[in-house]
């Protein structure tokens, strides 16, 4: 427990150094959602019909923007190499990683939503729908990409690679996360996407991590 | 034990062999007679592995790299214990900058005293010297003295000779 508390303070602590990557992964999500308002005019309609799906894709693809760096740091400074011979678990290590990534690169999103709300002029409790399908949908998307970025380390063009291996896996997220603001619209109850998006949650938690450390090893023989 | 020979030679491979890094492709790394993977994790607290590469954060300070390292390993220290071992390696009045503004020989510095703080019995050392002044190779080399003293073992690859009280093997690898 205390190298999962090391490990999670360490990230936190160099990410806080070296804010540009972290900001990075927040500017675009902002930009893309800034840049739906002005460029399909002012038809509130459209606006808010369109508000959950827009600010759902810009976190897909700002988490996509920042996952491909999970390992690499450590990666090239051999301080993963040190993890994978510490006497712990490993699977509890990369779930540190998971866990600072997820509060660096996730939190912030599902905290500037209401504020990205305003701009696409959704009443309030859509917002709050909104917020917590992210709430629960960001550390999906956090553990799926962890698992293409251990597969990909080292590879060139790895990025590219990324991209491919988790967008058909973080297509359910995005449909039942964007899913429950519209069917609140219709005036349906939004219970089933929230369970349904838990289920994806548990299990994602649970397995990503091991997935991940398996992955490591192997990249390391 | 001193492993020597040329470039490319399988230094650096052995080594990893013997971390259980790398995997082997026949006979086995026994450890007290049993073979390391059968405990993995006990063999692990056994062990402490420095490589070519620094495994430090250039973010953060010599300090603070300590602090996570010795979590890493499951030893407590004291503030005054990682103090005294980046002050051993002449790292007083470094201790909180950057690691990323100090110098090449400096980083190894820090990385060499974590050595200091370890209590595995086994180290195992990947060309040590790299990028030392004469100063801390002194420095170093009373370490490992002490560590044999205490009944500890080390394996180390060096193209540099290293006499550590007449005592230790020299093994040379050849094709």
């Amino acid at each position: 427990m205390n190298a999962f508390i090391a490990i999670l303070r360490r990230d936190l602590k160099v990410a806080m150094n070296r804010k540009v990557e972290v900001l990075s992964g927040l500017f675009f999500y902002l930009v893309v959602a800034t840049l739906f308002p002005l460029s399909i005019g002012s038809d509130l309609d459209i606006l808010r019909r369109i508000a959950p799906g827009i600010l759902w894709v810009g976190a897909l693809l700002s988490s996509m923007l920042t996952l491909g760096r999970l390992f690499e740091a450590d990666w090239q400074d051999g301080s993963l190499e040190q993890l994978l011979i510490t006497p712990n678990n490993l699977s509890l290590l990369v779930l540190a990683k998971i866990l600072s990534h997820w509060m660096l690169c996730g939190l912030p999103l599902v905290v500037l939503a209401p504020v990205l709300g305003l701009m696409f002029d959704l009443p309030s409790e859509y917002v709050i729908v909104l917020m917590g399908t992210l709430l629960i949908g960001t550390p999906v998307l956090s553990c799926l990409g962890a698992i293409a970025s251990a597969l990909t380390l080292g590879l060139r063009g790895g990025g590219v690679l990324i991209s491919l291996l988790v967008l058909p896996l973080f297509v359910p997220v995005l449909v039942f996360g964007s899913g429950a603001v519209e069917s609140l619209s219709a005036g349906l109850g939004v219970q089933a996407y929230f369970s349904i998006l838990m289920a994806m949650l548990v299990p994602a938690l649970f397995f990503s991590p091991w997935a991940c450390a398996a992955a490591l090893r192997v990249a390391f023989e | 034990m001193h492993l020597q020979g040329d470039n490319g030679i399988g230094k650096t491979s052995l080594l990893r062999v013997i971390c259980s890094l790398a995997p082997l492709d026949e006979g086995e790394v026994l450890w007290n007679s049993e073979d390391i993977h059968q405990d993995l994790t006990r063999y692990l607290k056994d062990i402490f592995f420095v490589g070519h590469k620094i495994a430090l954060k250039e973010e953060l300070s010599p300090y603070e790299n300590l602090t996570i390292e010795c979590a890493l390993m499951n030893v407590p220290v004291e503030r005054v214990q990682l103090l005294e071992a980046l002050k051993h390696f002449g790292l007083q009045g470094r201790e909180h900058v950057p690691l990323g503004i100090l110098s090449q020989g400096q980083k190894r510095r820090v990385g060499l005293a974590k050595l200091k703080l370890s209590r595995a019995p086994l180290w195992i050392l990947d060309e040590p010297l790299v990028a030392l002044d004469a100063h801390t190779v002194e420095k170093f080399t009373e370490l490992l003295e002490n560590h044999l003293a205490n009944s500890g073992m080390i394996v180390l690859t060096s193209h540099q000779p290293i006499t550590l009280n007449g005592r230790g093997r020299v093994l040379t690898l050849t094709l």
